[in-house]
């Protein structure tokens, strides 16, 4: 096996068994914590992917940005309570179940058709039009995605007004 | 010093590689914190640490083996295998962003196309040893030390991020090398196109490293010590590297992009060429510095030990003196015609700047801390806000028309990036007249 | 080369995982991170289908959907600081007032 593979199973390794802790855990913040190793690993796997500029904004926006509002909320929220009480809803059979058929399905799926529905791989010339990533990334973001690229700002503007005035606390 | 490297094989080489930036770092890290220590005191008239070795200079190791040697205290009720954690992912981000600054032209660890982002990225992570460590010691003071960093850390990046972006601008490239190369091929650096970035970039370096004036997060009057109050022994020590660290990060990262990261001062001048020897220089001074000491010293028997010491010390530098000045003629192979006239001194040019520049920066740091009253924390958000943002924001926009006006309309390059400058200084104005 | 079907598996098991915890936890918190893992799985297939097309656009894509991430993250913690506030419960099960 050649080291990038060894490399890839073990990143994915981590990142399934801490995506599994993540939604074990009892605490948030341990919960927080595995989500951070599991999206570094993912990070890492972009890495590996030869999307570098992609791999750099997973840790600065998702781990930098998000993970940090997540645990400055937990900080922020009495769990004490929480804590202690059930951690998973009644439905969680059901759930489990069709989670289960679900797994079972886009497996197969994905197994069925690993040679037929994907077409061939690009060839290492193929791969030459990736790079430099950040020069291609920026050409596709400002030219052919420009009008997407607005509307995200356009979002992002949006979400922040939605969430100030939501955790505003009233003025009465 | 490349051909000796291209023998092995590569993965050998990155670590050796690795190995003499981290050794180095740890050096210069400790003593960063003798030379804080030293500075401080003289900037108050004191004399600072004199007792472990010739002025003080075993210092660092005295410090760090105390710390190494105290009991381990974890409070009852923490969440232990958090508070394992935190001092070491401080650590690990902090050390690891390392890996793509370059030190020299031909000394990095690694360099890739999106490096800078990297860089930024990984140093961020060093949040989340704050963060955890406040919140897993099940205390108040670290708690709200912790709220404190948090906040702080998220307010300043937008600076630091619209400050790099403006340098960006000038590069064109986010590779850590390709920036300096961009600026070997200006023939200037980057502060003197954009000196309102470089001070936006210096105020939010001050506060992501939670130094004075805006070291809320551990302020010794209000939260004990911030979100490291229950640590102690070498979990403290590990905090106290990484903060270091974290400090000689940023000014390298500061160095790179505004300061010309290796390059010499005027390197397109050839009348200054004499510049090259300053790292002789440097040596020479140290080695006249540590003999003349050791003759000053009273001849009591109590000061043989430190009049050793400085002997040694005299006598290394004296060895990296001569190591330095070993004639291209030395070498095997060296028919070459291209050869330098001292290889060795060559290698290390880029090095030696690197960490002058790096030390001058680190040095601001200091003396911000002796000159500085603390901030508080609404001024310190208000601040952030409502006037480092928006002056960043402004002077991208400046920069940016500066460039368009340059290439449009065939203006003189610096000349149009001053014209921005200006314009974003006017800003500047109207911003702080609004403020009481 | 790892092939990209491999990528797929990934993808689908962070993608089960992710909807098994929203399904089953009852605590919002952790739901919004279940949430991050879809998201997270979707991403990865992107890039995997990137690479093997040779083509940018996926991590495009990609940028797009971390873009979303950041500000459902945003509003979904807004959200829930204000219930927070106003319910004194972070568990999903408890917030009921709309069902009859």
């Amino acid at each position: 096996m050649l080291f990038a593979q060894i490399i890839f199973y073990l990143l994915a390794g981590v990142a399934v068994v801490s995506a599994l802790l993540v939604i074990t855990r009892r605490n948030p913040v341990h919960s927080a914590i595995y989500l951070i190793i599991t999206l570094l690993s993912v990070a890492l796997i972009y890495l590996q992917l030869q999307a570098e500029f992609l791999a750099a904004v997973q840790i600065i926006l998702y781990i930098g940005g998000i993970m940090v509002l997540f645990l400055f909320v937990i900080m922020l929220v009495r769990l004490d309570e929480a804590l202690r009480q059930e951690q998973f809803n009644r439905q969680w059979f059901v759930a489990g179940v069709a989670v289960v058929v679900l797994a079972v399905e886009l497996i197969g799926v994905i197994y069925l058709g690993r040679d037929t529905a994907l077409g061939p791989e690009a060839g290492p010339e193929a791969l030459k039009a990736l790079q430099p990533n950040t020069e291609r990334i920026g050409e596709a973001l400002f030219q052919t995605y420009m009008l997407p690229f607005e509307i995200a700002s356009l979002l992002l503007l949006v979400a922040m007004v939605g969430a100030v005035l939501m955790a505003r606390r009233r003025v009465e | 010093m490349t051909q000796l490297f291209d023998n092995f094989h590569p993965i050998v080489v990155s670590l050796i590689k690795i190995t003499i930036v981290f050794l180095g770092l740890a050096l210069v890290v400790a003593y960063v914190v003798y030379a804080e220590r030293k500075i401080l005191a003289h900037l108050q008239v004191r004399l600072g640490p004199m007792r472990v070795g010739p002025h003080g200079l075993l210092q660092p190791i005295a410090d760090g083996l105390k710390l190494l040697l105290k009991e381990d205290i974890i409070p009852a009720g923490a969440d232990r295998w958090v508070f394992w954690l935190a001092p070491v992912i401080s650590v690990i981000a902090a050390f690891t962003a390392f890996a793509l600054i370059p030190f020299g032209a031909n000394f990095t660890i690694t360099d890739v196309n999106a490096g800078l982002l990297f860089v930024i990225g990984i140093s961020s992570l060093g949040i989340f040893g704050t963060i955890l460590a406040g919140w897993s010691s099940n205390s108040h003071y670290p708690l709200l030390g912790a709220l404190r960093s948090t906040a702080q850390l998220v307010s300043y990046e937008v600076a630091l991020g619209f400050a790099i972006v403006a340098a960006l601008l000038l590069a064109g490239t986010l590779s850590m090398k390709g920036i300096v190369y961009a600026q070997a091929e200006m023939g200037v650096w980057f502060i003197f196109l954009q000196p309102v970035a470089f001070f936006i970039l210096f105020v939010a370096a001050i506060a992501e490293t939670n130094r004075n004036p805006f070291d809320l997060p551990e302020a010794e009057s209000e939260l004990v010590a911030g979100f490291h109050t229950e640590y102690s022994g070498f979990r403290f020590a590990l905090f106290f590297l990484a903060e270091y660290t974290a400090m000689v990060l940023v000014s390298s990262i500061a160095v790179t992009l505004f300061l010309g990261g290796w390059l010499r001062p005027f390197a397109s001048v050839r009348a200054l060429d004499f510049l090259n020897f300053a790292p002789v220089a440097v040596f020479v001074a140290a080695a006249g510095w540590c003999f003349w000491e050791a003759l000053r010293l009273p001849a009591a028997r109590e000061w043989r030990w430190q009049r050793l010491l400085l002997l040694v010390l005299g006598a290394g530098a004296s060895g990296i003196l001569v190591g330095l000045l070993i004639p291209g003629s030395a070498f095997p192979g060296a028919a070459a015609e291209d050869q330098p006239t001292f290889p060795v001194l060559e290698a290390v040019q880029g090095v030696f700047w690197f960490m002058t520049k790096v030390f001058v920066f680190l040095f601001g740091f200091i003396w911000f801390r002796g000159t500085f009253p603390r901030f508080r924390f609404d001024q310190l958000m208000d601040l952030g806000w409502r006037f480092m943002i928006p002056l960043g924001i402004v002077n991208v926009i400046f920069c940016g028309a500066g460039i368009v006006l340059s290439q449009r309309l065939g203006w003189n390059f610096i000349a149009s990036l001053w014209l921005g400058t200006a314009a974003t200084l006017l800003v500047a104005i109207l911003l702080t007249r609004g403020r009481s | 080369m790892v092939p990209t079907w491999h990528y797929l598996l990934l993808s689908a098991a962070l993608l089960t995982i992710g909807i098994l915890g929203v399904l089953t936890r009852r605590n919002i918190i952790i739901i919004l991170m279940s949430l991050e893992l879809i998201l997270n799985a979707v991403n990865i297939n992107l890039v995997a289908f990137s690479r093997q097309w040779g083509d940018v656009s996926g991590q495009v894509f990609a940028i797009f959907i971390i873009t979303v991430a950041a500000a459902e993250a945003a509003v979904g913690l807004g959200i829930l600081i204000a219930l927070f506030r106003n319910r004194d419960t972070v568990n999903a099960d408890e917030i009921d007032l709309l069902k009859w």
